[in-house]
């Protein structure tokens, strides 16, 4: 087991995303450092479309996530509802 | 009629990688010449996966906001002096180096890219590799913009092209990236796009620039994530690459272990630079070089490592060493530019005796019994009024082109040399790694511009150092280098905080 | 009075780069112009690049046309990386407001059904030529010498996807996103008749070596033939013929035509001033790709228009050519 990890810019927008990664992954660790936000998992995170915009109230493309990001480990798979890393091993 | 919806997966599959066709009027070899002579085997690009799938819309609408962001805080940083704000003028050097020895990697990289994103008869791979070109031009762009307000004000900036190309310690991040770009593609792409990108930027672009915010300078932590939140399509673009060779033909799985052994190899030596800057060019300290090499190369690295193991790809050759390196690297070239720094385009200094304090408590096993003796010593030295320059010009390895500054791993007090001979002609290495890299390409490596060789062979002008630095370099001697006491740049700064 | 003092101590020490500075002076710099001039690397290479030995990474001899200055190319638009995406943004915007407009309203029904399957073979298969563009002018970018045409080309590349895939959804807003269409389009491509000669000449010119000739056969000659016949006039008799909602989802390739054609204009100009030799060299390359153009472009434009068509677009691009200072 490994893990992945996605690290955000420190700012409000982030705020929503952080909250909804909390709610779709329970034991995710988030460490804040200065100016970053970085969330690990072993082995798995999922960024779910529809837990997002319930945070942020609005309608959110899973690609806005690009805005925010800094930087991310693991497999990606993106698709239309989600976004998510994972180790394959 | 109602539309179908279509997914991103399909719509992307018909809005890109349906554009391209089956030549019937030419050889598509001489449209794409570059794919066969690394003897890397492509049997089917439409295996290719996508690593992220933007179209050209969405690049420019995503990629704008990111741009108006970042140029307001440039804006706002120019406006309001925000060079001010830095917690102290000595942290301004880490800038220079970066502005003088990075950004023009950046550049480096929109071309490597753009020649890659032309040369790839794939259209999935292709079209990745020249967004990224895109966005490393944006990034060498965004730099030069944000350290433009510094270069108004602190000495040193002011020919980061010019330098580049030409000062001995900047032709070690530029032969690295020349080396890449001279490669055939799929060496580039595993050189840059996997272990540079993938593991080895992150410790520049992360910890470094969350230290940045921690030492008041907001423009570069601005360029630094705003450039980082690239980063993780570059990186997705690397995984998919290797995982792409790696699954195409099972002969290619040794040519890539062989390209990873070198380029994390060549990766780690560059980095020496940046493991100095978090070490002793930080003054407020996020986390130490050793602390950041563990969670960015050893964990982050590892669990890499471990999910391509499954292709019979193994941890690059020489880990034990880079393992063991963490402990010294930094110290051994933060002493190194000390000591030459009347050489250097920035400036240098002793660290504070809080600095020592906790260089011993982050490095509890090396520092005290290597290092600190010899910034005690420089200490002693600087307070009878004899600071210490070296005079003489240092050899440097032939391959990573870093003075020979590193020891023996397990024995700190032995200076570490390799030497062979090619063509009648011996060649002087800093470790192992540099030295099969050479005897792996020696045609390569003996073309190399090494700084201090052309300096003895007269082709830097001189005769003097002095005189190299400042027409050569086009260095402003003994204002742009030096210790940082009494330095123009320290005399500003006291005027404007109003310090006597 | 304390306002005063720190303004005054916070004089600059200099306003821009030194090699800024040795070109226009010492005065602050525009963006552009920091972001731009003398930027990429001229000297000290290290290694002979192991794919073209014969050149060093960088290298002005890549191309037959020899300038004392290659960064003599400046773009009328300046656009560096920041300029350029927020302007494409600001461009996105309206063409995305306008396919959206034009699926929410169902326009397509509108478009008698002998029109649209004309969209569909003269208009659609351009996507490809698009592709070929994109290729030319990334070659151009990634083998060019200087930053001032490099990026250029750069962002012409790009814009080149971006019309790819703004004539792709064309296509997929006619077949309801079954990309029926598409194929078909790409069917005419491979094996229609009167797409052969386009097809033959985007393949020979992704062939070239030269990188500034590609640019000339892909920018000044064919992109400016395709234009006017395409863009201008066969946009028009769609709109006497009921096509004209077509026009919406054109626009964006049509004022990307404006601002680019300003810049190949300027580029063709530059490079013809700066000797007799260039001069001759553009002629000729365009002489001799005019020809294959005219040729190519022949049996599409008498099925889109009628053969005076082709003679008003290559008229128009003389035009262009003759106030560039080229054929006189």
């Amino acid at each position: 087991m490994s893990k992945v990890y996605i690290a955000l810019q420190d700012n409000d927008e982030s705020r929503y995303i952080v909250e909804a990664i909390e709610e779709s992954n329970p034991d995710a660790t988030v460490i804040h450092m200065p100016a970053m936000i970085r969330i690990e998992q072993e082995n798995r995170l999922v960024i779910e479309r529809k837990v997002v915009e319930e945070k942020m109230g609005r309608d959110w493309d899973v690609q806005e996530l690009h805005i925010n990001l800094i930087t991310l480990g693991g497999n990606v798979d993106e698709d239309d509802d989600q976004f998510v890393l994972e180790w394959k091993q | 009629m109602a539309a179908k919806k279509l997914n991103i997966k399909d719509k992307y599959r018909l809005l890109t990688r349906d554009l391209d066709w089956d030549f019937s009027y030419e050889d598509p070899k001489k449209a794409f010449p570059y794919e066969e002579f690394e003897g890397i085997k492509i049997t089917d690009w439409n295996k290719w996966e996508d690593p992220f799938r933007l179209t050209m819309d969405s690049y420019w609408k995503y990629q704008a906001e990111k741009e108006k962001k970042l140029y307001a805080i440039l804006d706002a940083f120019s406006q309001n002096n925000g060079h001010l704000n830095v917690v102290d003028p000595r942290y301004v050097n880490a800038v220079k180096i970066f502005l003088t020895g990075v950004s023009p990697l950046e550049y480096q990289a929109y071309q490597g890219f753009a020649h890659v994103g032309r040369q790839f008869s794939g259209v999935g791979a292709r079209v990745a590799c020249q967004m990224q070109s895109l966005d490393e031009l944006r990034h060498v762009q965004t730099q030069i913009h944000a350290m433009s307000h510094y270069n108004k004000f602190f000495d040193g900036f002011q020919e980061f092209s010019h330098m580049h190309d030409r000062v001995w310690y900047l032709s070690v991040p530029r032969s690295f990236f020349t080396d890449a770009r001279s490669a055939g593609p799929f060496e580039f792409m595993i050189a840059i796009g996997f272990s540079f990108e993938y593991v080895l930027t992150n410790l520049l672009f992360v910890p470094f620039m969350s230290g940045a915010a921690h030492n008041g300078d907001m423009a570069t932590v601005t360029f630094g994530f705003s450039a980082q939140s690239d980063e993780a399509r570059h990186m997705t673009l690397g995984l998919e690459v290797i995982k792409f060779l790696l699954e195409q033909h099972e002969d290619n799985v040794p040519i890539v272990q062989k390209w990873i052994d070198k380029w994390f190899w060549r990766g780690t030596r560059l980095l020496t630079i940046v493991a100095m800057m978090m070490d002793y060019m930080l003054p407020n300290k996020v986390m130490s070089w050793k602390e950041a090499w563990e969670v960015y190369f050893e964990e982050a690295g590892g669990a890499l490592f471990k999910d391509l193991a499954r292709y019979g790809i193994t941890m690059p050759k020489y880990a034990d060493v880079i393992e063991k390196e963490k402990e010294h690297i930094s110290h051994q070239a933060w002493w190194t530019f000390y000591t030459h720094g009347h050489a250097a385009g920035f400036h240098t200094w002793i660290p504070s005796d809080q600095e020592l304090d906790w260089l011993s408590e982050k490095y509890p096993d090396t520092f005290d019994k290597y290092y600190r003796p010899m910034w005690e010593l420089a200490k002693e030295q600087e307070a009878k009024g004899e600071r210490f320059y070296t005079s003489g010009l240092p050899q440097l390895c032939q391959t990573c082109q870093i003075p020979m500054l590193f020891t023996e791993m397990d024995n700190p007090n032995q200076n570490s040399m390799r030497d062979t001979v090619f063509d009648g002609e011996r060649y002087h290495f800093c470790s192992d790694g540099c030295c099969d890299i050479f005897k792996d390409e020696p045609e390569k490596y003996v073309q190399a511009w090494l700084p201090v060789h052309q300096i003895f062979q007269g082709n830097c002008g001189g005769p003097d150092v002095g005189d190299i630095l400042s027409d050569y370099y086009r260095m402003n001697v003994g204002v742009d280098n030096m210790d940082i006491k009494d330095s123009p740049d320290e005399q500003r700064w006291n005027k404007w905080k109003g310090v006597a | 009075m304390t306002i005063e003092i720190k303004t005054a101590t916070l004089e600059p020490v200099r306003n821009t780069f030194a090699h800024i500075e040795r070109r226009f002076g010492d005065k602050p710099a525009t963006r552009y112009q920091e972001a731009t001039y003398d930027v990429a690397s001229e000297v000290n290479f290290h290694y002979r690049p192991l794919w073209q030995p014969e050149f060093e990474l960088n290298d002005t001899g890549r191309t037959a046309i020899v300038m004392e200055d290659w960064y003599a190319f400046k773009d009328p638009r300046q656009f560096y990386y920041g300029t350029y995406v927020q302007m494409r943004a600001k461009q996105q915007e309206v063409a995305e407001s306008n396919y959206s407009f034009f699926e929410k309203r169902d326009l397509a029904r509108l478009i008698p059904e002998e029109i649209q399957k004309k969209v569909i073979r003269l208009l659609i298969p351009l996507r490809h030529v698009e592709q070929a563009a994109n290729l030319n002018n990334v070659y151009g970018s990634s083998l060019g010498y200087g930053t001032a045409i490099t990026q250029a080309l750069l962002y012409n590349g790009m814009d080149r996807l971006g019309n790819a895939q703004y004539l792709s959804r064309i296509g997929l807003i006619l077949d309801g996103n079954s990309s029926d269409s598409l194929a078909e389009a790409k069917r005419y491509w491979m094996d229609d008749a009167i797409w052969q000669g386009v097809r033959a000449y985007c393949e020979a010119n992704i062939c070239v070596e030269d990188w500034f000739e590609s640019f000339v056969a892909q920018d000044v000659v064919l992109d400016a033939l395709i234009y006017e016949l395409v863009y201008l006039q066969f946009d028009q008799w769609l709109a006497d013929n009921g096509g004209q909602d077509i026009s919406m989802l054109t626009e964006f390739i049509q004022n990307w035509n404006k601002d680019t054609n300003r810049w190949v204009d300027s580029v063709v100009k530059v490079a013809a001033a700066e000797s007799d030799a260039n001069k001759q060299q553009l002629e000729q390359w365009i002489s001799h790709w005019k020809g294959k153009a005219v040729e190519a472009l022949a049996p599409l434009a008498d099925e889109m228009l009628d053969a005076e068509a082709l003679s008003n677009a290559v008229a128009a691009m003389d035009k262009r050519l003759n106030k560039a200072g080229l054929f006189k």
